[in-house]
């Protein structure tokens, strides 16, 4: 199990620095324009260009630039660890818009993936369990309207009916929990936790009951059942067990995917997380904004990538001896 | 004795013809690989390690052994599916061990297989007529027009209802679907059929159909067959000579009766006696060798006689310095074995 | 005539379908006596596993429609509710699987599932239950005990795994012990040392043993009597030289004719049964195995025999007389052997 984290630590090192080395490529060798030219913003002056220029090295050979490159996000910059430079559309240093940003969405990332969880997985199990039943029936139908209703639609409609119409939420926006308080805070959080929550957890819904059939079909149940254990033991201790396996590792990659941005819930609800601001600084052509956010992506995807591995081998003692 | 003789040796009835298939000093190592960047080699699975064999035409030799023999590895290599690690490979007196791309294919025509598995080894997108009839447009044998017929002609001959063509193999039983693997294999009238534990997966009562058509067919098209299982009874049936397969290596080889009155090799002993004889009176007179253990891996072979550690026979230090080659006993039987069992049937009823 | 420990009166086991009812089992009795070991002998279809299925309440009344009488130590068990029929099954009649590859669950150390079954059964410390399991594992032959238990499946050898099963299997003691196809997916050597095993194990824990199996090989050396059946019913029982040198049914005829032995010298044709085993949702008419008959008269397609003695405890279903059947017999079926 060792010499498997090892091996899987060691290629997550590899990848990051060749996310690192092709961001670098897309950002400032491949656009046909100077890239000096593209940093400084919308309106560039050539006193602009010339400080970008400086600012970011542009003028030293490529390796070089290359090197302060990785220098900078590895080790950090002038503005403080990790070095997320510069913005010259906003005049200021990334690093503290950024990682506000980051815990907005963390915020609504997490609490989706709470809410998915406990609605997905449950009723994917129960379905499981009564194949074919009334309550199958209701939560496949539900979960297929689920996973074909986007955000972008489900959203507004929300907005429209529970806050427009009912006025039982409130509106869209962000009310951090520092300054107005748990409640606020919430209520504000719930529907767009439920809006993204949805989604996922009509996936996971389907996904937990199709393993857990599959599952349930295995010769080892049946082992199972022929010891005399009781019913309750042999589908939570050796079927949800089995079958919750790709479960996990799904979640893992759905919330490392999600925490680089949901930038259509960000948008719809008004909530400054890291999605938005990605539109935002496309929009407004703030480029370094841009690659930060894209390295962000880049990493939570990585490492949500090798904690699930590390999580498999954990779940399925067939795995670490690969 | 030499390769060639004990070859010989192994088969006097053919003693003026030339083998169809010469197997020589054939090896199949698979690498094993450990390493945590870059892997690297650190072992082999000695599936195959240095077989002679002759096969000669019209005739059924038949390979036995258990799990990790080889046996399948070998007929995989015999008909180019895998690449040989060492040793070659002759096809009517042709070379072909190294063959590849057009003049391979050339050479496959003459050389089919039917599968162990009939549920897995049928495509169940394509139609059945669409299965045995794929040969031909591979090898462009019969014009397009001509297909049809003719793999209806082949459906006939195997039991099948002609007017099934269309259907899909979900829509046959196990032992059709043998059968339509068997079909597949004849429509290039190879020479020589590979069956690699074709009856293993199917009813007793649909073994015998199956086994009987096969005999049918080997006489009506002079076929030749290399057939593999691990069931003894079934491949003593079947062949002309069988070849007993141990960890790589082929340990005995005799006609079927004589492996049977006479076993000399231990390993093969333990595998009569392991048989159950569907008669209580003769089950109760039969020597029992029972074997310890389990079959050990390829990967790392014991030294000197790979079969010394679970050989009831054996005496060190010899059995575990120097491996035994195959060498001639009764007409027709070789055994690679340096204490081999005297002459006794493994079923003593007390007359021969 | 002690008391038998098993007893299965007119079972019919029929699940509904989309395609129909399928009759796994359509009217089969038997007896099971203590210390003895019945063979069950069929081909796929021919619901020698569903019977015993139903026995152990692996299928239920949830499943399938299901009448009769099991009588074990002259309890019904399918009138026992299914918290009571748990505690039975497991414990006091055991069952194990063909494939051993597949019957353990691969997440858990082996230890722990032999630990486990323990201590469903039986108020144990999880300690003593790991104690009593490695103990199983040695009794079963498997060398190191204490180190394999702490090993998952997957790091056991497909012969070392059904050993385990059965380990599993006899941890409590059980008056019987279903074995269904325990050596079709293992290598030949290693199947003689599982039935050997079996027999050896059997005599220790003074149980009964079901042999459920395709191959008569197995059931000639190891069973006392041998029930043989087809399309959901037993076409023919008898003790072991019965059924073998006195078969009394066309279908053990035609079953004993297909199968190579190592003993015949080897061109002999083999005598396959023509046609396929029938549907079990159109089962034919009268005796479902006349149209493969090559005896069929007109009775055979109207009416369905009774299992009737022949002699002793001997008995078959088939509409051919006594002297018809010894004729056939001595003139067809052994001249071919």
């Amino acid at each position: 199990m060792g010499r498997y984290i090892v091996r899987r630590l060691l290629w997550v090192v590899f990848v990051l620095f060749v996310i690192t080395l092709i961001t670098f490529l897309i950002f400032f060798v491949m656009p046909p324009t100077d890239p000096a030219i593209n940093f400084a913003g919308r309106q560039p002056t050539t006193e602009l260009v010339a400080e970008v220029r400086h600012q970011f090295g542009l003028d030293k050979p490529l390796v070089v630039q290359i090197g302060l490159f990785y220098k900078r996000i590895f080790f950090g910059d002038e503005y403080g660890w990790p070095g997320m430079g510069f913005s010259f559309v906003t005049r200021s240093a990334l690093k503290p818009i950024i990682l506000g940003r980051l815990s907005v969405t963390m915020q609504l990332a997490l609490g989706a993936a709470m809410m998915w969880v406990l609605l997905g997985i449950p009723t994917g199990i129960l379905s499981a369990l009564r194949p074919r039943s009334i309550f199958d029936r209701l939560a496949m139908g539900f979960a297929l309207i689920g996973v074909s209703a986007p955000v972008f639609f489900l959203g507004p409609l929300f907005l429209y009916l529970f806050w427009y119409k009912l006025r039982l939420a409130p509106g869209s926006g962000y009310y951090s929990i520092g300054q107005y308080g748990l409640g606020t805070w919430a209520s504000h959080f719930i529907m767009p936790w439920i809006v993204l929550a949805l989604l996922y957890a009509a996936f996971y819904a389907r996904m937990t009951r199709a393993n857990l059939i599959e599952t349930m079909g295995q010769d080892y149940i049946r082992t199972a059942r022929a010891k005399g254990l009781p019913e309750r033991r042999v589908v939570f201790k050796h079927g949800l067990r089995a079958s919750l396996t790709p479960v996990v590792t799904m979640f893992g990659l759905d919330l490392g995917a999600l925490l680089g941005g949901a930038f259509i819930t960000e948008t719809v609800f008004n909530l400054p997380g890291i999605g938005a601001y990605a539109i935002k600084s496309v929009a407004s052509g703030d480029l370094y904004a841009i690659l930060d956010v894209t390295i962000i992506a880049g990493f939570f995807i990585t490492f949500a990538n090798l904690v699930v591995d590390v999580v498999y081998a954990f779940l399925d003692p067939r795995v670490r001896y690969s | 004795m030499s390769v060639e003789a004990t070859q010989r040796a192994a088969a006097p009835l053919w003693e003026t013809r030339e083998p169809l298939v010469r197997l020589r000093g054939v090896k199949k190592y698979f690498p094993i690989t450990r390493g945590i960047i870059f892997q690297k080699r650190v072992g082999n699975v000695h599936a195959v390690d240095g077989v002679d064999l002759d096969v000669f035409p019209g005739e059924t030799v038949g390979l036995v052994g258990e799990t990790g023999c080889g046996k399948s590895t070998l007929a995989r290599v015999t008909m180019r599916l895998y690449d040989a690690t060492d040793g070659t490979i002759e096809f009517e007196g042709e070379d072909i061990t190294n063959l590849s791309g057009r003049a391979l294919r050339e050479r496959r025509r003459h050389m089919q297989m039917i599968f162990q598995d009939p549920f897995a080894s049928l495509n169940p997108r394509k139609t059945v007529g669409s299965i045995i009839g794929a040969p031909y447009r591979l090898h462009g044998t019969v014009p397009r027009n001509r297909v049809k017929p003719e793999v209806q002609h082949l459906m006939e001959l195997v039991g099948l209802n002609p007017e099934h063509y269309n259907r899909y193999p979900h829509e046959f039983s196990g032992g059709q679907r043998q059968r339509i693997g068997v079909a597949r294999s004849l429509a290039l009238h190879p020479k020589l059929i590979v069956c690699d534990e074709p009856v293993s997966a199917l009813d007793v009562s649909i073994q015998a159909q199956i086994l009987n058509l096969l005999e049918d067919l080997q006489e009506e098209f002079n076929l030749t067959y290399l057939f593999i299982a691990h069931d003894l009874s079934v491949v003593k049936h079947v062949s002309d000579r069988v070849a007993v397969m141990y960890l790589g290596k082929i340990v005995e080889m005799a006609p079927g009766d004589t492996l049977y009155k006479n076993p000399k090799h231990p390993y093969t002993g333990a595998l009569l006696s392991a048989v159950p004889i569907p008669d209580p009176d003769l089950a109760e007179h039969k020597r029992r060798i029972i074997l310890e253990g389990d079959v050990p891996s390829p990967i790392d072979p014991p030294s000197g006689c790979r079969f010394h550690p679970r050989c009831p026979n054996a005496q060190l230090p010899r059995c575990k310095d120097e491996e035994p080659v195959l060498r001639p006993f009764h007409p027709g039987q070789i055994a690679a074995c340096h204490y081999p069992l005297e002459d006794r049937a493994v079923i003593d009823t007390g007359s021969s | 005539m002690p008391e038998p420990l098993l007893e299965v009166r007119d079972l019919k086991v029929h699940f509904p379908t989309e395609d129909g009812l399928v009759k796994a089992v359509d009217g089969v009795s038997f007896t099971l006596q203590p210390g003895e070991t019945l063979g069950v002998v069929g081909e796929s279809g021919s619901g020698k596993s569903v019977t015993f299925l139903t026995v152990m309440g692996l299928v239920t009344t949830d499943q399938a429609v299901i009448e009769g009488e099991v009588l074990f130590r002259g309890q019904d068990l399918l009138k026992l509710p299914k918290d009571e029929m748990r505690n039975i099954r497991g414990s006091k009649i055991s069952m194990i699987f063909q494939d051993p590859m597949t019957s353990l669950h691969p997440f858990y150390k082996v230890g722990y599932q032999i630990a486990e079954a323990i201590r469903t059964h039986q108020q144990v410390s999880k300690h003593e239950a790991h104690d009593q399991a490695v103990e199983m594992l040695r009794k079963v032959g498997i060398p190191k005990p204490e180190e394999r238990a702490s090993q998952y499946p997957h790091e056991f050898s497909g012969g070392m795994r059904q050993r385990a099963m059965i380990g599993m299997a006899l941890s409590l003691n059980p008056d019987m012990l279903v074995a269904d196809e325990p050596t079709t997916a293992l290598d030949v050597t290693v199947q003689a040392q599982i039935l050997d095993l079996i027999d050896r194990l059997k005599a220790e824990f003074n149980a009964s043993v079901v042999v459920i199996t395709h191959d008569l090989g197995v059931v000639a050396e190891h069973c006392d009597d041998i029930q043989v059946m087809y399309a959901g019913k037993i076409v023919e029982f008898g003790n072991r030289r019965d059924i073998y040198y006195g078969p009394h049914h066309p279908y053990t005829w035609g079953l004993l004719g297909s199968i190579s032995r190592l003993d015949s010298t080897s061109k002999e044709r083999l005598q396959p049964i023509k046609g396929l085993p029938p549907s079990l949702i159109f089962v034919p008419p009268g005796c479902a195995f006349h149209p493969r008959c090559p005896y069929a008269f007109d009775r055979c397609r109207t009416d369905v025999p009774e299992l009737l003695p022949v002699d002793g405890h001997h008995a078959s279903a088939c509409h051919l007389s006594l002297a018809d059947k010894e004729r056939i017999f001595q003139e067809e079926v052994m001249v071919r052997r």
